[in-house]
């Protein structure tokens, strides 16, 4: 009984006590479920948001960057396919022995396979490492045919940015480099390995164009980051290719004979559009040596030649003008009612208080009217009719005629010039003007400091009598003009690289009509004639270096800028690394022309630096370059046009 | 004595009148809706070890659906068996697997960094899981053999105790935490459902709590870095967090319906770690939502709810003790496993029972529930309290 009873009480207890373990466990069952409910229906939009990122992978398809072509379509910035053997670790399985088997066909040395294999450990098996680049089409085809003793080893095609044309456009077309910190703008597409962006001139002036926009491709990976599938891909825009208004023959022609100077720039212009045709800067350096890795050594003697290769002289050289400023102090006296025949007596100076202003010419020129003070670079008449005008009616006119500011030209790193008055020289000076200034302006010395592309915009402007043409190397900014809306156009390129011109009469001569400074004609005719005196008449400074072809003659104006002078009117201004060499201390050599004299097309601004006397240095290339330009007649041909920014193959 | 004495039944209980029944009377009795229940279970893992080899059966589904095949059979086998060759062999199987969890420190194999292993040659055996049965057996003797007014003895405590926390040391040397305190759990609900006072596992588990500080130092670092990850998981996203994160992250996408089978991105992209094992649970709900989740842990409870009531049903205490501590074993693991997978406790290697890869680890569930089974045939069964003598 007792066992019985004891039996009993044990059952009671079990059930009991089971019944409470029962009940523990559904209540656990039951947190179980609302955790489940929590991180399911609660959390569930975290969660999966959390997944997406987890598995889908963004990656970025670089876009082919856009060619720049001159204006008959030659190819002048390509991409070139650049081939690379690459090696995929967990494919190649025996990573020597197939490294060994490619070594018999591209030379590989013993650094390659160090260097090899050391990426081979550090990246994930999968992850192709780069064995070798450049190859060229017959270790290409050496490499495929041998595919099946190669096992994880592949081509892979990249673009490498090519200039055909070499240091001869390089001051136009500027150059692709690796993105640096402060490029980075936020477009993922620079952030990519191996991304090059335009650092000078066009690539850098229209790099928004040319990049394009980058494809998408939307890949799940794996907890290792392995691609299992593309899951879409949205596709870019291949960057704009664009057409140049230069002609490259010419800019070869120009080129090579600045070669001929040590240091010197020139600039061939339309006149009726602003179309640049040449635009020349020497010395010049190569701009394919950006693309395979240049040496410091090299990039050390390009930054520090005296020279400046890296320079663009004629958007960024600063010269007095010297007399090729005389046309601005021409034109300032005719609107001042100062007649062509008024006449001045040059003794070979000019005395104002205790000072003397010489001529360049010691003994004088006698009596001058305006079209011998041009013709012959008098020095005396232009202090005199300088002191009629007064400094701030030159300095009006020459920023008329497009001195002493940007011109606008759509490349980067141009200089603004300075064209002093009264006005400036309190300001930037803090002394009052004095008039032996505006004398020593008048003939282009002093303050007065100006870019030959202002030089080359100036004569472009006397040679179409006046009409505001800017300098352009590309239409684009007109075509965007016209292509935009009404009213948009401002908002339609801003951002994308072009620069938001406001003056819309810049435009092309097919569409908006260019405005014209307000000059009466019989002024131009002035200036005209008097260029035209100095370069066909037997008096003039550059007869010498006249175009006797029948129908091609040019006019121009000598300029020779005293280097001295330019020195301290640099320092004034706190711009000029000076070295005392000899060659240094010689003068510049300047020229200005337009052809044809009776009916101008070209203009061509020419400096030599140090070259001496304008006449005897800068009017010859100016003669070359005219007539070459004129034979070539690139104007006449209309640059070739794209279709949806694109150019088509010719066929 | 037990054979020639018929047995005082109710009536309305059929075939029971003799204990020895024959094999088509045992047969009869074999609850086949736990078995319904057990391979439903096994269904669902073979369907998600399918999935988590990408859509094959090669490697783990197959191998799998052949040792349930086993472990059907050897479940039948063990429920058919009488349950007092259970209760004479009690403790002699507990020193057996007392014996190979000592085998494993000297000739273990190790498997996941830890020495849980013994390779027999055709299969590897992990004594730590013929223990959490062994354990079980051997404590529903030793209570079967004590009457309620003699419980309360302190000395008494004595050896339970002990049967209980040799095996877990050693588990724990392994080093299995998991393991090591699932042996502890189930040792301590029979230990309850014998009838012991409750002030006495308030003590107990004062020590537990107070001797925190001297087992942290036997933990190995990897077992710290879990517990202090489980604490503040976001803490270490990349490293140690990485797995409850992602199994969180698992979980959570697949919402209410799930991505569909194979379409688990988490489990098939590899975010998930352990996916054939551990971390099954997770992939399941990824693939099947919120419903397959607590579909699954809605069968799970019959299973268990089917074991209380056998325990409740039996009229032996070895049988009740014995149902009820081997079906709390099975919660236990359900438990430990699904909460540490959904981030509720520290990640602890405790396999899913009857879904997880893993041989030792279904067979010896099966076993479990053959043995609960055999609790049920042999429910009316007497057991004399002192032992069944020779006699059978």
């Amino acid at each position: 009984m007792v066992l019985k009873r004891d039996g009993q009480d044990q059952a009671k207890t079990f059930t009991r006590r089971a019944l409470l373990v029962g009940g523990g466990q559904a209540v656990l069952m039951t947190a179980l479920g609302a955790r489940m409910y929590y991180l399911q229906v609660i959390e569930a939009d975290r969660y999966a948001t959390l997944a997406e990122d987890n598995r889908i992978n963004l990656r970025l398809i670089p876009p082919p960057r856009g060619r720049i072509v001159d204006r008959f379509g030659t190819p002048m910035a390509v991409n070139q396919q650049n081939y690379r053997v690459v090696m995929v670790r967990e494919q190649a399985r025996d990573v020597t022995r197939t490294l060994d088997h490619l070594a018999q066909i591209i030379t590989l040395s013993e650094r390659d396979y160090q260097r090899i294999l050391r990426e081979m450990r550090r990246k994930r098996a999968f992850v192709p490492v780069t064995v070798r680049d450049f190859l060229d089409w017959e270790q290409v085809s050496r490499i495929e045919v041998n595919a099946p003793d190669l096992p994880g080893v592949s081509i892979e095609v990249g673009q490498t940015r090519q200039y055909p044309f070499g240091e001869t456009m390089t001051h136009i077309l500027g150059y692709v480099s690796v993105v640096s910190e402060k490029d980075l703008t936020g477009d993922p597409l620079l952030e990519l390995p191996g991304f090059r962006i335009g650092k000078q001139g066009i690539e850098k002036q229209y790099d928004g164009e040319l990049r394009g926009k980058a494809g998408t491709s939307h890949l799940e990976v794996n907890a290792l980051g392995r691609v299992i599938r593309e899951l879409s891909r949205e596709e870019g825009v291949p960057g704009r290719d664009l057409v140049l208004t230069v002609d490259v023959g010419l800019q070869k022609f120009v080129h090579r004979r600045l070669k001929l100077e040590r240091s010197a720039s020139a600039v061939v212009m339309d006149v009726t559009n602003g179309d640049i045709l040449a635009l020349a800067s020497s010395p010049a350096f190569d701009p394919n040596i950006f693309n395979v890795g240049m040496s410091s050594q090299i990039w050390h003697d390009l930054i520090n030649d005296p020279l400046s290769p890296l320079t663009n002289k004629a958007l960024s050289g600063h010269y007095a003008p010297g007399s090729t400023f005389k046309m601005m102090v021409a034109l300032a006296a005719l609107e001042a009612g100062i007649g062509p025949d008024h006449r001045v007596f040059c003794p070979g100076y000019m005395e104002l208080g205790n000072t003397r202003f010489h001529c360049w010419k010691k003994y004088g020129h006698g009596w001058v009217d305006m079209y011998d003070g041009i013709k012959q670079s008098c020095d005396v008449f232009f202090y005199d009719i300088s002191r009629r005008v007064g400094i701030d009616r030159i300095a009006a006119m020459a920023r008329r005629f497009g001195l002493g500011a940007p011109t606008g030209i759509d490349l980067p790193g141009e200089r603004p010039g300075v064209i002093p008055d009264r006005e400036w020289k309190l300001a930037n000076i803090g002394e009052p003007w004095q008039l032996g200034e505006t004398l020593v302006s008048a003939i282009g010395q002093g303050f007065v400091l100006t870019t030959p592309i202002q030089l080359a915009v100036m004569t472009a402007r006397i040679a179409n009598r006046g009409r505001l043409v800017r300098p352009r190397l590309t239409r684009l900014r007109e075509e965007l003009a016209a292509a935009a809306p009404p009213g948009g156009a401002g908002s339609g390129t801003a951002g994308s690289g072009v620069p938001a011109s406001a003056d819309a009469p810049d435009a092309s001569a097919g569409s908006a009509p260019i405005t014209t400074l307000d000059i009466p004609d019989s002024h131009f005719d002035v200036i005209h004639t008097a260029m035209d005196l100095v370069t066909n008449d037997r008096r003039g400074t550059a007869y010498r270096a006249r175009i006797a072809a029948e129908g091609r003659e040019m006019a121009g104006k000598t300029g020779t800028s005293q280097v001295r002078r330019i020195t301290m009117a640099e320092r004034a201004a706190g711009v000029f690394k000076n070295e005392d060499l000899p060659w240094r201390r010689r003068d510049h050599a300047l020229f200005v022309a337009f052809a044809p004299v009776h009916a101008p097309r070209y203009c061509c601004a020419v400096v030599v630096e140090h070259g001496g006397g304008g006449s005897k240095v800068a009017a010859p290339i100016a003669r070359d370059v005219l007539m070459e330009t004129q034979e070539r007649d690139p104007a006449a041909t209309p640059p070739v046009r794209l279709v949806a920014g694109q150019l088509l193959r010719k066929a | 004595m037990a054979r020639t004495r018929p047995l005082l039944l109710s009536s309305q209980q059929f075939g029971l009148r003799n204990p020895d029944m024959s094999l088509g009377e045992k047969l009869w009795q074999i609850n086949w809706t736990m078995i319904l229940l057990t391979t439903a279970i096994a269904g669902v893992g073979f369907a998600m070890l399918y999935s988590a080899a990408n859509g094959s059966f090669d490697p783990w589904a197959s191998r799998q659906m052949v040792r349930f095949g086993i472990g059907l059979v050897g479940m039948l086998t063990v429920a058919l068996i009488d349950i007092r060759i259970w209760f004479r062999h009690a403790y002699g199987l507990y020193l057996f697997a007392l014996a190979m969890l000592g085998a494993v420190e000297v000739i273990g194999v190790a498997g996941m960094g830890a020495q849980r292993w013994i390779d027999l040659g055709v299969i590897q055996l992990q004594p730590s899981e013929i223990m959490k049965v062994a354990l079980v057996l051997a404590l529903a003797r030793y209570y079967h053999g004590i009457a309620m007014d003699e419980i309360g003895r302190p000395s008494l405590l004595l050896v339970p105790l002990a049967m209980i926390f040799v095996p877990a040391a050693l588990v724990l040397k392994q080093p299995d935490l998991g393991t090591a305190v699932t042996l502890i759990m189930v040792g301590g609900a029979v230990l309850f459902c014998a009838g012991v006072r409750l002030w006495k596992f308030a003590l107990v588990g004062a020590l537990g709590l107070g001797s925190i500080p001297v087992l942290w130092q036997f933990l190995h670092d990897y077992q710290r870095q879990r517990v202090l990850t489980f604490l503040n998981p976001e803490s270490d996203p990349l490293g140690a967090g990485y797995h409850i994160l992602q199994s969180k992250i698992a979980l959570g996408s697949g919402g209410v319906f799930g991505k569909g089978f194979l379409q688990g991105t988490q489990s098939h992209l590899n975010f998930l770690p352990e996916k054939q094992t551990d971390f099954i649970f997770t992939m399941l709900a990824e693939e099947f939502g919120m419903v397959g989740g607590i579909a699954l842990l809605i069968v799970y409870s019959l299973l268990l709810a089917y074991g209380v009531a056998i325990a409740m049903r039996a009229r032996n205490q070895f049988g009740r003790l014995l149902a009820l501590g081997l079906s709390f074993n099975l919660f236990v693991y359900v438990f430990i496993n699904i909460a540490m997978v959904m981030g509720l406790i520290p990640v602890v290697g405790v396999p899913l029972p009857l879904i997880s890869y893993g041989g030792t680890a279904m067979l010896t569930t099966m076993g479990a529930l053959g043995l609960v089974m055999s609790v049920y045939i042999h429910r009316d069964i007497r057991i004399p309290r002192r032992g069944l003598g020779d006699d059978l």
